[in-house]
């Protein structure tokens, strides 16, 4: 009997794509001989735009950038600008960013291990139980700079505004219920059998091919290779504080996911010594409203809860970026799915999408 | 910490297997002639001192007359860092070998840098426009895309509460 592939269209406007993903799979019976995939959706061409806006103007684009992850975006670009006109950060702003980044991790690792679980077909539960965690990270967020997700709250120099009074004995009650609802969500989750045989040995990414393939974050260390840039290349205070690296052994999805569960942990153990170690003291250096860095060029780099986020920015002088290029961790770790997911079911090459984690954002730029 | 490689460290380990290679080195970068990008590229990878076995990422900047292309490199053993450039000279019809033979990582972002900034990357498997449309007018992040009235920064050149 004659057979033909047939092509399936996943996307872009799907509710498991994350966002306007499309993967163009073509299948053999039911298994995927090959996949492609078209981005480009959500393209608002901010690396242009950027050109001709001034350094402090482009906070807000780092905001929609990976809009899950806004803080952690804003930190990364200010770390380059500050690196290339040579701006010192005081101590507590230092540990005000720590302190944003690390909640954002929090918030946004509870986004993807809700989607996940969701693609997963674990159908909304989970998704809400991590919402209310995120919920009151975003209550900080709001706390703090007046906006909840595109928060806009760094600045060239520290942050925008230091942190009211309440804020340190509200985090410090999340940081205290926390232990307990991630150990909830383990026993749960993580011996669920229904999910171990969903998941395990599939989209799997050997350590070797994951760093061929530029990969980072949590499916860099899904796969085994203990690589974080905040011990690598520590950035603010995280030379000051003591946490741990999960590492997967496989690199398949549950890896991916108990790598995920765990940095949750290792988060909440990071905010803890930060809110103790918080000084007092200003919270940033003024810096001149029309910034001109010296003529040069920077690639500053961050551990985003998604992955190596970079911010390479050329100078000419001028009080705008000659270039401002992203490294979108989001976009790069889909370098690999095509090979991760020939082979598979169209039910797993969902799961393993929702495994890497990616906002279309990010993807896009 | 991750260490920063000198552009003139990095010309140093290259110099001896590939003499002509090094076009420029400085502090901070290296930069090698399109024509031999492929075999330095490799023998950066698989040198077990240098062991730049994961490519950070990959960057097209428009010179005005010339295309830079940027490869920022990463040592996981040793925990260095280094900035490689090659130069597309060519301004009308830009062209650099591609370097994804060497480090798959730099599919897409080859990708993306020849949809936006219309480097060809010479060898690449599968070089389509990622982001706009095919059919799309020009390249947008060159610096003369669609000329922009009064100049690049038209309508931000002053700023009234600079001093």
């Amino acid at each position: 009997m004659k057979t033909e592939p047939f092509v399936v269209n996943v996307g872009p406007q799907h509710p498991s794509t994350h966002g306007v993903f499309r993967l163009r799979v073509t299948l053999d019976g039911e298994r995927i001989v090959d996949a492609d995939m078209i981005v480009g959706y959500l393209h608002r061409s901010m690396e242009k735009l950027a050109e001709s806006r001034t350094y402090t103007q482009n906070i807000p684009f780092t905001d929609r950038v990976d809009y899950l992850a806004a803080m952690a975006n804003n930190l990364a670009y200010c770390l380059a600008v500050e690196r290339l006109a040579g701006i010192e950060v005081p101590p507590r702003g230092q540990f005000l960013r720590v302190i944003m980044a690390e909640l954002q991790r929090l918030a946004n690792h509870a986004m993807a291990i809700g989607a996940f679980l969701n693609d997963c077909g674990a159908f909304y539960t989970p998704f809400q139980w991590m919402f209310r965690e995120r919920e009151r990270i975003l209550d900080l967020f709001e706390m703090a700079g007046g906006a909840r997700l595109t928060v806009n709250y760094m600045r060239i120099g520290g942050v925008s505004y230091d942190i009211p009074p309440e804020f340190v004995p509200t985090a410090q009650a999340l940081l205290k219920d926390l232990p307990q609802r991630i150990s909830e969500y383990e026993t749960l989750l993580m011996e669920n059998e229904i999910l171990i045989v969903r998941t395990r040995n599939i989209g799997v990414l050997p350590a070797d091919r994951a760093i061929a393939s530029s990969v980072s974050g949590p499916v860099l260390r899904g796969s085994g290779v203990a690589w974080d840039i905040r011990k690598a290349d520590p950035y603010c205070v995280y030379d000051q504080l003591d946490f741990d690296i999960p590492v997967g052994t496989r690199g398949d999805c549950y890896d991916r996911f108990l790598v995920r569960m765990e940095e949750l942990r290792q988060s909440v153990h990071i905010l803890e010594q930060a809110l103790d170690m918080l000084p007092g003291g200003p919270a940033s250096t003024p810096v001149p409203l029309a910034l001109r860095p010296p003529p040069g060029e920077v690639y500053a780099r961050i551990e985003a809860p998604k992955g190596e986020l970079g911010f390479y920015v050329v100078s000419d002088g001028s009080p705008h970026p000659y270039r401002w290029h992203i490294r979108a961790p989001s976009f790069i770790n889909l370098t690999p799915l095509k090979d991760m997911v020939v082979g598979l079911t169209i039910a797993d090459a969902i799961i393993t999408l929702g495994s890497i984690d990616i906002t279309l954002g990010e993807v896009d730029r | 910490m991750s260490v920063a490689l000198r552009g003139t460290e990095l010309a140093e380990k290259i110099g001896p297997s590939f003499p002509s290679a090094v076009a420029e080195a400085n502090e901070q970068w290296v930069t090698v002639a399109a024509e031999q990008l492929v075999a330095v590229a490799t023998h950066l990878r698989d040198d077990p001192e240098l062991d730049f076995r994961y490519l950070i990422g990959v960057c097209g900047v428009d010179l005005l007359d010339h295309f830079e292309v940027v490869y920022q490199l990463q040592s996981l053993s040793h925990n260095h860092i280094a900035t490689l450039k090659t130069l597309a000279l060519d301004h009308q019809e830009p062209q650099v070998p591609s370097l994804a033979p060497v480090w798959q990582g730099a599919q897409l972002q080859e990708r993306e840098v020849y949809d936006l900034m219309g480097i060809r990357f010479e060898g690449h498997p599968d070089l389509r426009r990622i982001f706009l449309w095919d059919g799309f007018p020009g390249y947008p992040l060159r610096k003369d895309w669609l000329g922009m009235p009064g100049g690049r920064h038209a309508g931000l050149g002053k700023f009234p509460r600079e001093d």
